[in-house]
């Protein structure tokens, strides 16, 4: 009885850890379920980090030269990669398949400029604060000023696009970012004009 | 809509109740070109590929109202003056097709390749060359892409 008690408390023990571990982790780990919980919407970083860490981001800002697709964030089918300027190869590029807007009969998705983050832009893996850290360092942010960061983050098409994703191949609509995208951008903007402060680890 | 394009050489002006609509439909069912297929409907097969301004796209994909002002080409324009395209000419001295359905995305995709790529590799056709093949004539395939190449470089 005692040993049984005591595998027990070996098993609850271990739960108990890798719960505390994983909870810190908070990683864009796009293998996992991609679960979003309450949001702190008087928080504006917090509330950006969420939309960028969702999967309609960091589906096109992956960690390999494979973009990913779906909700499930499954590795791009096809073989498609991200070939030299991340619009693919050049005789098999992403307008073979993508155009400028979202196309009901096939259930492809289009926004204009459709292709994938550089490399050095990869999200997929990283926490909040390593993606912020990261993206507001112009060695690795394509040398944006934190205006065109704002710029890119509330204004650019592809970026917007989240919001309106259309539907796939089955006719369902995909997800879109759990927060309201007029409160994404005023959270982006509230974020950058307070000084871009990323918290502490 | 109205929509005007030049396609294979000839100007069209087609009118398109939804300019959403697959430019599949409309090369097809408007213009009667039936050598491109309809396969899986999303972009995934390539049996509907032609070229648009030279590169290869997925015409089951792309709206109607996009092809305004652009220039197209089906696999019954890829010859040109009653001589062969050098994928045509490869692809009849290899035999390559077995049912044949797939074929024209396949030479349309293989022709796009080329004007980028002159002398692939069969790393480059494995990467380039993502159409699917259901009678798996894809040996015959890669051996007449390489014999396309060799008859393009001849003709320069």
């Amino acid at each position: 009885m005692k040993r049984v008690t005591f595998l027990y408390s070996i098993i609850a023990f271990l739960v108990i850890g890798a719960t505390i571990a994983f909870a810190h982790m908070e990683t864009t780990d796009l293998t996992e379920a991609d679960e979003i919980g309450n949001i702190d919407t008087a928080d504006p970083f917090e509330t950006m980090m969420t939309v960028l860490t969702h999967k309609r981001c960091v589906n096109c800002h992956p960690s390999g030269d494979t973009p990913r697709q779906g909700e499930d964030s499954h590795l791009h089918y096809f073989d498609v990669v991200r070939g030299d300027d991340g619009n693919g190869l050049s005789g098999y590029s992403c307008i073979t398949c993508h155009s400028d807007q979202n196309n009901d009969y096939s259930g492809v998705p289009g926004a204009p400029h459709w292709a994938l983050a550089p490399d050095f832009m990869a999200w997929e893996g990283k926490t909040k604060i390593e993606i912020a850290t990261q993206m507001m360092d112009t060695q690795r942010n394509g040398g944006r000023s934190p205006e065109e960061i704002m710029e890119h983050l509330t204004e650019h098409e592809l970026v917007l696009w989240a919001w309106d994703p259309g539907i796939n191949a089955e006719g369902i609509e995909r997800e879109k970012p759990p927060v309201p995208k007029e409160e994404y951008i005023q959270a982006v903007k509230d974020w950058i004009n307070a000084g871009a402060i990323i918290p502490a680890e | 809509m109205n929509v005007s394009f030049i396609i294979n050489g000839q100007e069209e002006s087609v009118e398109v109740s939804d300019g959403n609509s697959p430019l599949l439909w409309v090369i097809r069912d408007g213009l009667n070109l039936k050598g491109t297929k309809f396969g899986c409907g999303k972009a995934a097969c390539g049996a509907c590929t032609v070229h648009v301004d030279g590169k290869a796209v997925r015409s089951c994909s792309y709206p109607a109202k996009m092809a305004a002002g652009k220039r197209i080409t089906t696999i019954e324009g890829l010859s040109s003056e009653g001589n062969l395209h050098p994928v045509q000419q490869a692809w009849k001295e290899e035999i390559v097709p077995q049912c044949g359905y797939c074929q024209p995305g396949f030479m349309m995709a293989t022709a796009a390749m080329l004007e980028e790529i002159p002398n692939p590799t069969d790393e480059d056709i494995d990467a380039n060359i993502i159409n699917v093949c259901r009678c798996a004539t894809y040996y015959r395939m890669r051996k007449a892409i390489h014999r396309a190449a060799a008859i393009s470089k001849q003709n320069i």
